[in-house]
């Protein structure tokens, strides 16, 4: 047996580092929102040919259209700008196949008012809490006692800021947006955090049954030490498809899945150094 | 002792007859024979009993995996009466929905949602190509014309059918209706469709039934005969009344789609996503590529790992994939992005059932019990964590994905198609993860204990 509540302050540690300089980026460089967020238009076109960016960039002014961001790579034409209705594309379109005279394919041409994106966030906060709510009530019930719920529900806050800070860095440092599909990653990490903190926290309630609840942080070491490999292997498992997804997967999911993969590595981690010493805090509290 | 195993062979074959894919061709020779044929999955279309069944197992995708447009409309509801809103709004989404439909597009789906005090209508595309025609057409507000016969030669207008003589506009249209409501006769006691007219728009149907008694007048909604009574005598004072044989739904809904011609509601554009069908078939190849990579792998560490325990894990896994994918197909769920996230994350929670059963068996065999022994706790030792696991997943996804529609909870789309799918995945797991791995431990072991 591994004594790892021993360890408590390299763990606190650990996840300072990781949460503030998550926090640090939050505040710092902030978030890139997507369209579905702060509204806009979002424009892919397929080229056939090169074009040079600049004669690009003079059609849309031309066409009294605003960009706020764009790039030409592989003969592909993303481009931000302000928002525009469908006329004013199809204008564009043509005005640009007719003075560069390419041939273009639209992949994609997206344009949403900015109350929708607000909207959304909102409802989907309120449903967080009211998960949040569920999975107290229900683990209360199960492991009759209010502590098991608040160590596995403050662990599940703690991926959550692991997760956002860390998008945070990716939106500076990569370009990563926030946008509807970040926020069902949040939501997938902080159901899997949960998911995997049960399976610790069995463990623990079984050896409280069998050997009474006398030295808690040596029952939950023991616990932890017996749980790690299941803990590692199903990590295991999740990442390798995750990693897959992440390395050959499409590009608008890559950075999906790129967050799932950091929620799965802290959900797993949270488990075993977070929730569990917060439960033993808590056990000894009581006392 | 000989176990039955023809059912379970039967339902493993239906399984895989459901998870087919879709209008694959085969051709080949055996020696001088050709044969050629299309792989496609189960498709049902019998009459038990003279109860029609049908069902077609394929898979459904969403807007940005097959490409398509998905448009949001916000609904002016300013200018309406308050009490009459709700009726606006539903007749204005039944109009869009038959100009959708009038633009021949494969399952639409046209939806209200209605957040705080704003009403909008969500319309889906799939696989349509030129939006901007769609969104004006769609953008247009409810248009309610009468129109008349066109002065034809008698003999010719006896043979065409009624509703295509009216050809031509009387001049009379929504803008001069000021209310329609469904009235009982006061003698028949039937259901009736009463019309009040604006000052104009009474002047105006005074000259039209003049002119036409004893033939027939059309109201038409964007260009779709809704009635065509006929006239009986000159109307002046700026009333009518539609009567015919309705049912007091059928008159209900006549007066809804005239309300929504005579109160057109204004509608705006809010969003729009047009997603071109070659990029989400590049996704999804990439995707699924990706997605049988990742399986592969874990299927490889699993076997690896556990050894025997592993390969009936991975059997397992497969039967849960079968599963699930068959319930997709069924129920059937529109595949989208999240949804397969949510998906992802099920299969990591069914071999994480595995595992737990697994570790729980190795424990119990270090403890230096019996295989069999050993199995049937490991299994009952299990069955606490993966039921509270999996429990509380379910709570959180049926939370998210809203069934009784409130309207402080998200309503659409991406998070709902994500809760779906891991509901699913989720209970299909408990299922297979505990029942199909016992039993297939049971088959596979029975022999080789008896030995020990």
């Amino acid at each position: 047996m591994i004594r790892f509540s021993r360890w408590i302050w390299l763990y606190i540690l650990i996840s300072s580092v990781v949460i503030l300089s998550g926090i640090f980026s939050m505040v710092r460089y902030g978030f890139r929102y997507s369209i579905d967020f702060v509204g806009g238009t979002d424009l892919s076109y397929s080229l056939n040919k090169n074009v040079p960016m600049d004669k690009v960039k003079n059609i849309f002014k031309v066409n009294k259209i605003e960009i706020i961001t764009s790039k030409i790579s592989q003969n592909v034409l993303e481009v931000r700008t302000k928002p525009i209705d469908e006329k004013q594309e199809l204008q564009l379109r043509n005005s640009l196949k007719k003075q560069l005279s390419v041939s273009i394919k639209s992949l994609r041409f997206e344009t949403v008012g900015p109350v929708l994106g607000k909207e959304t966030m909102r409802k989907t906060f309120v449903a967080s809490i009211l998960a949040t709510l569920g999975i107290l009530l229900y683990m209360n019930y199960a492991f009759k006692g209010l502590n098991f719920a608040l160590a596995a529900i403050l662990a599940m806050i703690h991926d959550f800021f692991v997760v956002i800070g860390t998008y945070s860095l990716l939106s500076h440092f990569f370009g990563a947006e926030v946008d509807t599909m970040f926020v069902t990653a949040v939501l997938t990490t902080m159901s899997f955090s949960v998911h995997d903190t049960i399976v610790i926290f069995d463990k623990i309630r079984e050896y409280i049954k069998s050997e009474g609840k006398g030295n808690i942080e040596y029952l939950a070491d023991k616990a932890v030490t017996e749980t790690m490999v299941r803990s590692v292997n199903n990590s295991m498992t999740i990442v390798f498809m995750l990693l897959a997804l992440t390395l050959l997967g499409g590009s608008t999911i890559r950075f999906f899945v790129a967050t799932l993969l950091i929620g799965t590595i802290t959900g797993t981690y949270s488990s075993p150094f977070i929730a569990t010493p917060i439960l033993i805090w808590l056990e000894k509290r009581k006392k | 002792m000989k176990r039955n195993y023809l059912i379970p062979i039967v339902l493993l074959f239906l399984l895989i007859w459901m998870c087919l894919p879709e209008n694959v061709p085969i051709h080949f020779k055996i020696q001088k024979y050709p044969v050629n044929f299309t792989i496609n999955p189960l498709s049902i279309n019998y009459n038990l009993f003279g109860v029609p069944i049908k069902k077609e197992f394929r898979t459904k995708l969403g807007l940005d995996l097959k490409g398509g447009s998905h448009l949001v409309f916000q609904t002016d509801t300013s200018k309406v009466k308050k009490e009459d809103v709700n009726d606006a709004v539903i007749s204005a989404r039944d109009v869009i929905e038959k100009r959708v439909n009038f633009f021949g597009v494969s399952e639409p789906v046209v939806q209200t949602v209605k957040t705080g005090s704003a009403y909008r209508i969500t319309v889906d595309l799939p696989g349509i190509e030129d939006v901007s025609q769609a969104v004006t057409l769609i953008g247009q507000t409810a248009q309610l014309r009468f129109m008349e016969e066109a002065s034809m030669e008698a003999k010719i207008a006896t043979m065409t059918p009624l509703l295509s003589r009216l050809t031509q506009y009387t001049g009379l249209g929504g803008q001069d209706i000021k209310k329609s409501s469904v009235v009982f006769d006061p003698q028949t006691g039937k259901p009736q469709v009463s019309l009040q007219f604006s000052k104009k728009g009474a002047e105006l149907f005074s000259v039209i039934t003049e002119r036409n008694i004893g033939k027939p007048v059309g109201i038409f909604l964007d260009f779709y005969p809704i009635s065509a009574p006929t006239v009986q005598q000159k109307i002046s004072e700026g009333n009518a009344v539609i009567s015919g044989n309705f049912s007091v739904e059928e008159a209900k809904q006549l007066s809804i789609a005239i309300n929504s011609g005579a109160l057109p509601l204004p509608i705006t554009l809010i969003e729009q996503r047009n997603i071109g069908p070659t990029l989400g078939a590049l996704e999804v190849k990439k995707s699924v590529f990706a997605g049988s990579v990742g399986l592969f792998m874990v299927l490889l560490f699993m076997i690896l790992y556990y050894g025997k325990l592993g390969i009936i894990a991975s059997m397992a896994l497969g039967i849960y994939g079968l599963i699930s994918f068959a319930l997709f197909r069924a129920i059937p769920v529109v595949l989208t992005l999240p949804g397969v996230a949510g998906f992802i994350l099920s299969i990591g929670m069914a071999v994480d059932s595995n595992i737990l059963i697994f570790e729980r068996i190795k424990e119990e065999l270090r403890k230096g019990k019996d295989f069999p022994i050993a199995v049937r706790l490991g299994f009952g030792r299990a069955i606490d964590a993966i039921k509270d696991a999996n429990i509380t997943t379910l709570t959180v996804a049926f939370i998210l994905f809203n069934p009784m529609n409130w309207e402080f909870l998200p309503q659409f789309g991406m998070v709902r198609g994500f809760a779906l799918t891991l509901a699913i995945g989720v209970a299909t797991s408990l299922f297979t993860g505990v029942v199909i791995t016992r039993r297939l431990i049971d088959i596979f072991y029975k022999r080789s204990d008896i030995k020990k």
